[in-house]
């Protein structure tokens, strides 16, 4: 079980793939995907420990996270 | 999993983009760019007065996405096209959005004589050192040992001669009260690049001067680099030609 | 209000300035230089701005902002700086921005550079010639209505002689008829209304409004000046009815020509004059019909013969079209040269009519 204090939404069909967001994440919880979405990219995927931090939002040239916090950190 | 409490922080797009989907190219750093200067404009209230004028280049499909006022006009001209629109509505916010092509190549004698005669407007040149929306070629802001289409064997002083500092340039000149030098690749250099962005706006619009604000921007495919080396390579080496930060604040 | 004794570049900036020009961007080059330093006197006081600009690309690029803007605007040059400036012409012919191009040319030796253009893209101009200041002032009005009307850039093929002597001209505001609001103007006070404007000679408009797209949006356009091309011909026909010989000139070289006419008329010599007013559109069909019972067309113009290549394309092989002028160029290269005198181009048009056997 890993602290949480947040997630996002990812538009993972809009994604180009460019893995910006994988080195961006402070805590490093975004992982390539295996499969490939519609364009015949990989895509991010979100593991738990995110901090609502929004650097993989900030950085994304494709626009595709919607980043949000929680009322209250939890355990997932 | 119950339903848990949460609020948004952060939503993907600016809240003056009308649409994400662009066809730039992976790992490209104008779409960051594009977000940050729109979120400026919103932020700082201008978005009923802020009229933009963008040249020629990969970042031209701003004009598309963005609901503000635009001309898109003639490589290197906007800041001359920028001119005409602010000599008519000095109270507009007016700004040209531009590439190092369109400013350092086509562009340097607009952008010069425009920041000689204090026009008062904002000038942001989002700097990758290639002609990207042709495939790649040098430009005259190509730093020394740069790979390009046409400088295959990398940029060499020699035969090419050096890039053009433009932001050093603009600051050289007295019509310029504000000049400064931000990137956009990593999530701080961002929020950097965005303060820059907002203040150069600010100060245009309150009659202060010509303000200037540089980005360096990723273009793996014009580097012939894989997407996730682009940040890396812009802080190696074009921040080493192009310093990052305020270059003028302010009369000098 | 009371006639004036005006210098023609005083003139013109002075009419600009009554038709609300309130734009002006310019870099120095004779005889264009007058004009710029007129607007540069009179604007400020009209509550306009005349930029002293730092090149010619800047200067109309200057104007194309302004026009674009919702302003009327005004650039201009003439030769070398006309031909910096086509690049933009071009551009706000296909992007649908009004502006007035002011060309006070050395000389008639830049006809083709004003009716063919030496922009991008399919694209006309509307270019206007007047034989002197009087009809400059009346066709500076004139160009910002016609800019206006059809959202392009319009010139006026004005000279030495336009800009340099001096006439006396009524000076109030001519009214052209209403025209429809510029709400396409960039002012910025759409942003964040989901109704914000674009200009863009692409016009590929906006995510949630697509534009109709360079293809169909340049069809349009083409489409526009063929409209054009049939409603806005100009000319002046003088003695054409019954003339044997149709002298054809242009410009300032109109009234030398009429001069001749009445000259040879009184010789009892069946000459007629035509003086195409508008460059282009070329008054094709006017000049068809002036010829009709000619024998002969010359074509007196101050070049090595440009406007003759229009000529031929509006008489067609009926009659046949001989060329009058040649290059002619004084010591200053401002004016026409030793050819724009009445005797000589009186002994010319006699030598031709000499020449044809008549009857």
């Amino acid at each position: 079980m890993t602290l949480t204090r947040g997630t996002v939404e990812i538009d993972t069909e809009r994604c180009k793939g460019c893995e910006l967001c994988i080195a961006a994440c402070r805590p490093g919880v975004l992982v390539m995907s295996e499969e490939t979405n519609h364009q015949g990219y990989r895509f991010p995927l979100l593991e738990p420990g995110c901090t609502a931090c929004r650097a993989c939002r900030d950085v994304c040239p494709d626009y595709c996270f919607e980043v949000f916090r929680f009322d209250q950190a939890m355990e997932v | 999993m119950t339903e848990v409490a949460q609020k948004k922080v952060a939503s993907a797009l600016a809240p003056l983009q009308l649409s994400g989907e662009h066809h730039l190219c992976p790992g490209c750093g104008h779409p960051v760019a594009w977000r940050i200067l729109l979120e400026a404009i919103s932020e700082l209230g201008l978005e009923q007065r802020a009229i933009g004028v963008v040249g020629h280049g990969c970042y031209t499909n701003i004009v598309q996405l963005a609901d503000i006022d635009f001309l898109q006009c003639l490589h290197g001209r906007a800041p001359a096209v920028a001119t005409g629109v602010k000599r008519v509505h000095p109270d507009a916010a007016v700004f040209t959005l531009q590439g190092d092509g369109d400013v350092a190549s086509e562009g340097l004698a607009e952008v010069l004589h425009t920041a000689a005669r204090a026009e008062r407007i904002t000038t942001i040149m989002l700097n990758n050192g290639v002609f990207g929306d042709t495939g790649g070629q040098m430009t005259a802001a190509s730093v020394v040992g740069q790979r390009t289409k046409t400088s295959l064997d990398g940029r060499d002083a020699e035969t090419h001669g050096h890039p053009v500092p433009v932001a050093e340039l603009v600051a050289a000149l007295a019509g310029s009260a504000y000049v400064a030098r931000g990137s956009v690749n990593n999530a701080g250099s961002i929020a950097k690049s965005k303060r820059y962005l907002k203040r150069a706006l600010e100060l245009s619009a309150a009659g202060a001067g010509f303000t200037f604000v540089e980005i360096l921007t990723m273009c793996p495919t014009g580097w012939f680099l894989p997407t996730a080396e682009g940040p890396g390579y812009l802080e190696g080496t074009f921040e080493q030609t192009y310093p990052l930060g305020v270059l003028k604040d302010g009369p000098r | 209000m009371p006639a004036q004794l005006l210098q023609g570049s005083d003139a013109v900036a002075r009419s600009a300035i009554e038709a609300g020009c309130r734009f002006f961007a310019g870099y120095p080059m004779l005889p264009f230089t007058d004009l710029l330093e007129a607007m540069a006197r009179l604007m400020p006081g009209a509550g306009g701005v005349c930029m002293n600009a730092e090149t010619e690309i800047e200067a109309v690029n200057m104007a194309l902002g302004a026009g674009a803007a919702g302003a009327r605007a005004a650039t201009g040059s003439c030769g070398q700086g006309i031909a910096l400036m086509q690049e933009a012409i071009a551009e706000a012919a296909l992007n649908e921005v009004p502006f007035v191009v002011f060309n006070m040319a050395r000389g008639q030796q830049d006809y083709f550079q004003a009716t063919r253009g030496g922009g991008w893209g399919d694209y006309r101009t509307i270019c206007l010639a007047p034989k002197d200041v009087n009809e400059a002032v009346e066709h500076t009005q004139l160009l910002f209505h016609l800019a206006d009307l059809y959202r392009a850039p319009v010139m006026m093929y004005g000279d030495y002689l336009i800009g340099h002597t001096y006439m006396s001209v009524d000076m109030q505001r001519r009214d052209y008829g209403p025209l429809p609001p510029k709400d396409w103007a960039l002012d910025g006070r759409r942003g964040g209304t989901g109704a914000s404007r674009q200009i863009w000679t692409w016009a590929m408009g906006k995510a949630n409004d697509p534009g109709p797209g360079p293809d169909l949006h340049w069809q349009r356009i083409a489409a526009k000046f063929e409209d054009v091309a049939r409603a806005e011909q100009r000319w002046e026909s003088e003695l054409c009815d019954d003339a044997d010989t149709v002298v054809v000139s242009f410009g300032s070289a109109g009234p030398f020509v009429s001069q001749v006419v009445a000259e040879l008329r009184a010789d009892g010599l069946r000459v007629g004059a035509f003086r195409p007013v508008s460059l282009w559109p070329f008054p094709e069909t006017a000049l068809a019909e002036a010829c009709a019972s000619a024998r002969q067309v010359l074509v007196f113009e101050v070049n090595a013969g440009q406007m003759i290549d229009d000529v031929r394309l509006s008489v067609g092989h009926r009659v046949p079209v001989r060329p009058l002028g040649r290059v002619s160029i004084d010591f200053s290269g401002m004016r026409q040269g030793e050819i724009l005198t009445v005797p000589w181009i009186r002994e010319r048009v006699r030598a031709a009519m000499n020449e044809t056997v008549m009857g």
